[in-house]
């Protein structure tokens, strides 16, 4: 636990002052995303301001460094029985909440229980004039001013230096089971989405190898009852099961390969590409594994209602995120400059003109 | 800030008229005055003319000529809004989204809907209902309030601990911009690329875009939902019952609370059937699964009574389970029934806070000479004092808003904010002082400049020019001062 907001100001204030970029770094566990880094920035170390600042498990709000480990919040939270709902993915002993923020990355209970930006209520954060800056609060409802707390999400650090993260707690669910069984790709968006619109406590549901898994929490009661209703063998070792999808740590994962990431409609026809795919989130999020032409993938998440994004491997160097529409690219610039006038934080790690 | 408006009144009308019935371009007062003020109707202004556009393309064509005149435009939906967020500009446009009325879509696979901006929230969740699914955000005004409105507020309502505010209930908005420029602001995906445009959006109080479609996720109606009902012969007991039930592992579906004064007018009202002598009084919705509900309410009722509760009942029926949110639902013209007039304040404060606060809010309501109910979304710490008084007493609404700037400053001071769901507008523009320093609030400034350059875009709404908040502080801080040197001689 230590405070380190000092040196960052002034780390900030100096690049500002001597023309310099800064390349913001939590744990360090996703330099794997995003654009590769420009050579050239200074390192600013985001990773030594750790610690939880409040906790009230009555309130369901804890207030936390934005470098602060996952691993040591949700040590935290489990005494409590209390979780982050959005079961952020591991990369490494040192992933940071403030690092899972800014890449705006949830796992596999996503479409039921919110994303990392659902659950932000407030930020801190340094912005490019090395102003130190709060918004949002510890409350779970607030209206005044814009919400840039969960404008922070995506953004890869793009906008400011986040300092201390507030956000939404869960208890953990009292029970959980998952059923698995066979089913083809072509049928399983069906079988998902159908699952998903029934009043069950669904709260999770991936395909991966021709098996697909659907998982059940909360009150004991309903998720053996619910089990009882459906189809499907409950899976003995369930939880390891999405501790791997959550963490990409499934065997689907592995490799050099060009990973894809589609955030696209739960419901749209798979796209026509051959090759291993992982469905996750209902059919909201579809991960491919291979070598491919952006511009077809593109074509394809648009096809499909949403988006595509090289999250791993790869072209670096060129584009990862989905191309923006020339008035979405002139407003995120004026955003972009509107926090960070001189272009000090990680420039073109999100996209080349950013 | 907007210029001096480069056209007039006649020119614009003119304009207008080249593409657009000319029968929704209104500039007669008899006609305008409708669109005075919304719902907040303390704030009145009347504005230059007020368009209806049909078409996507017409609002792409009215933002271009105010954009290149440098004219203000207020964006209306029903006009519901709590905040006088609609009021119009007198050298402005109203543009109202009243014709862009209908729902484009329901994909019950997907559990989405495709909206235009000005249906009706209950609408959605009316026309769902025939696939088992429903709108999750449900504002007091829902009857009558629009979708394009909820998400210019980020509107809650009392379901938000469970199911989230409007922000936790969009897929994607198509937005008109400042320059005219129609953009798509995410997509049929939950999660896309780059930074949040759709939070910034959301909440934005019209000041960012004019939003011409929305789409919104829909939840699987529960198969059962029950309300307990428990009553406390203290605030403080009420208080500690919302941290209990929280801390025992349920999220209620609802979480609302009614001080001794609320619930007799809320009861006088509905014959609800409420305990009269309590002085709070807890509804806590479960709902869900036949058997969790079941388990969950065993667990709830224990809970209240162990917690003290005075009286604990359970809804067996769904007419019970009405009945007993008929007096909570119709607690603001209940309330509007043994007083002329009533403000209502929407500040957020830690639920911990909860007895201190009603405890401060009595104090305060003897200083100030002004009877003071409470009825509160208490899951998520949103108040909703209702401050009585009488318009035509002089001076009394002057006081009245007085009272209601001494609540919103105690919000803060315990860790809340101003607003939590009825937004900043006019109303509660020189309390963003208060919550915001002048960094803070420039910074503002610079994210709403970077979406509309020319500043035409409701303006003098949400966020207070940095010249007046130094002088509202320094006032705030002698009031404060003020206030304690009473307290401290008794007064």
């Amino acid at each position: 636990m230590a405070d380190n907001l000092q040196t960052l100001r002034e780390q900030v204030l100096q690049a500002r002052n001597a023309g310099h970029k800064l390349n913001i770094v939590g744990g360090g566990t996703k330099t794997f995303m995003g654009r590769t880094a420009d050579p050239d920035a200074t390192t600013l170390n985001v990773g030594e301001h750790t610690g939880i600042v409040d906790y009230h498990p009555v309130e369901l709000v804890l207030t936390v460094r934005a470098g602060t480990p996952l691993s040591e919040i949700e040590t935290t939270l489990a005494e409590e029985g209390q979780v982050l709902h959005f079961e952020p993915p591991h990369f490494g002993e040192h992933t940071t909440i403030g690092g899972t923020l800014a890449c705006n990355l949830s796992g596999p209970g996503r479409p039921w229980a919110g994303s990392v930006r659902d659950q932000v209520l407030g930020v801190r954060l340094i912005n490019g004039k090395g102003e130190h800056l709060r918004f949002g609060g510890q409350v779970m409802k607030n209206v005044a001013g814009y919400d840039v707390s969960r404008l922070q999400a995506g953004a890869m650090g793009t906008l400011g230096v986040m300092t201390e993260i507030s956000m939404k707690v869960m208890p953990k669910p009292a029970a959980t089971l998952t059923l698995v069984q066979d089913m083809a790709m072509d049928d399983v968006i069906h079988y998902m989405n159908s699952r998903a619109a029934e009043p069950k406590p669904i709260t999770a549901a991936c395909w991966i190898d021709g098996k697909v898994y659907l998982r059940l929490s909360g009150a004991r009661s309903a998720v053996e009852a619910t089990a009882q209703k459906w189809t499907g063998e409950v899976m003995e070792n369930g939880e390891a099961f999405w501790r791997q999808i959550q963490d990409l740590q499934h065997d689907f994962f592995t490799g050099d390969d060009p990973l894809w990431r589609f955030s696209v409609g739960s419901t749209a026809a798979n796209p026509t590409l051959d090759g291993p795919w992982l469905i996750d989130w209902a059919g909201s999020q579809r991960w491919y594994r291979g070598e491919a032409d952006q511009k077809q993938l593109e074509a394809l998440a648009k096809e499909a209602g949403g988006q595509v994004s090289l999250f791993r491997g790869g072209d670096r160097e060129g584009e990862v995120m989905h191309h923006q529409p020339d008035a979405l690219k002139g407003i995120q610039r004026r955003v972009k400059n509107s926090f960070d006038p001189d272009g000090i934080f990680n420039p073109g790690r999100l996209y080349s003109w950013l | 800030m907007a210029t001096r408006p480069k056209a007039s009144k006649a020119e614009l009308a003119e304009q207008f008229r080249a593409f657009i019935d000319p029968e929704y371009v209104i500039t007669d007062d008899e006609t305008m005055k409708p669109y005075e003020c919304d719902g907040m109707s303390m704030y009145c202004e009347m504005p230059l003319l007020v368009v209806l556009p049909e078409t996507v393309a017409q609002v792409q064509r009215v933002m271009r000529i105010c954009n290149e005149n440098a004219v203000p435009v207020v964006a209306r939906g029903a006009g519901t809004g709590l905040s006088a967020g609609a009021m119009p500009n007198k050298e402005g446009v109203v543009l109202s989204l009243a014709k862009f009325n209908r729902i484009l879509n329901i994909d019950p696979l997907a559990r989405t809907a495709r909206l235009q901006p000005g249906v009706r929230n209950l609408a959605i969740s009316e026309e769902a209902a025939q696939y088992g699914l429903y709108y999750g955000p449900d504002p007091s005004s829902q009857i009558a309030c629009s979708i394009g409105g909820n998400v210019a507020e980020n509107s809650g309502g009392v379901h938000c601990l469970k199911y989230g505010l409007t922000v936790h209930n969009l897929l994607s908005v198509e937005m008109v911009t400042a320059e005219g420029d129609v953009v798509t602001i995410g997509s049929d995906g939950l999660d896309g690329c780059g930074m949040d445009l759709l939070a910034l959006v959301t909440g934005s109080e019209g000041l960012l875009g004019v939003v011409t479609e929305v789409q919104v996720k829909l939840l699987p109606k529960p198969e059962v939902a029950r309300v307990v009902m428990a009553g406390f012969d203290s605030v403080q007991k009420g208080g500690d019952a919302v941290g209990g039930i929280i801390a025992h592992g349920i999220i209620p579906g609802g979480l609302e609370m009614m001080d001794g004064h609320a619930i007799i007018a809320a009861d006088d009202f509905a014959q609800a059937g409420y305990p009269r002598e309590a002085k709070a009084l807890l509804l806590c919705e479960v709902d869900g699964t036949e058997e969790e509900v079941l388990e969950h309410i065993a667990e709830a009722e224990e809970v209240f009574r162990k917690l003290g509760a005075t009286s604990v009942r359970t809804s067996c029926s769904e007419e019970e389970r009405a009945l007993l949110w008929k007096g909570r639902k119709s607690a603001f013209p209940a309330v509007g029934r043994i007083s002329p007039d009533y403000y209502c304040m929407d500040g957020t404060i830690p639920r911990r806070e909860i007895a201190h606060v009603l405890t401060e809010m009595e104090k305060m309501s003897e200083e100030f000479g002004l009877r003071v109910a409470n009825v509160f979304h208490a899951g998520d710490g949103n108040l909703h004092p209702l401050i009585l008084f009488d318009a035509n007493v002089p001076g009394e609404f002057e006081r009245t808003e007085a009272f209601g700037s001494s609540i919103l400053r105690l919000c803060v001071e315990v860790g809340g904010c101003i607003t939590g769901e009825h937004g900043v507008g006019v109303e509660k523009v020189r309390q963003m002082a208060v919550q915001f320093n002048d960094e803070e609030l420039q910074q503002f400034h610079d994210v709403k400049a970077a979406f509309d350059p020319a500043g035409i875009l409701n303006p003098g709404k949400g966020v207070p020019a940095l010249k007046f908040c130094q002088e509202y502080r320094s006032l705030e801080h002698k009031q404060h001062k003020h206030d304690q040197t009473e307290a401290a001689h008794g007064g």
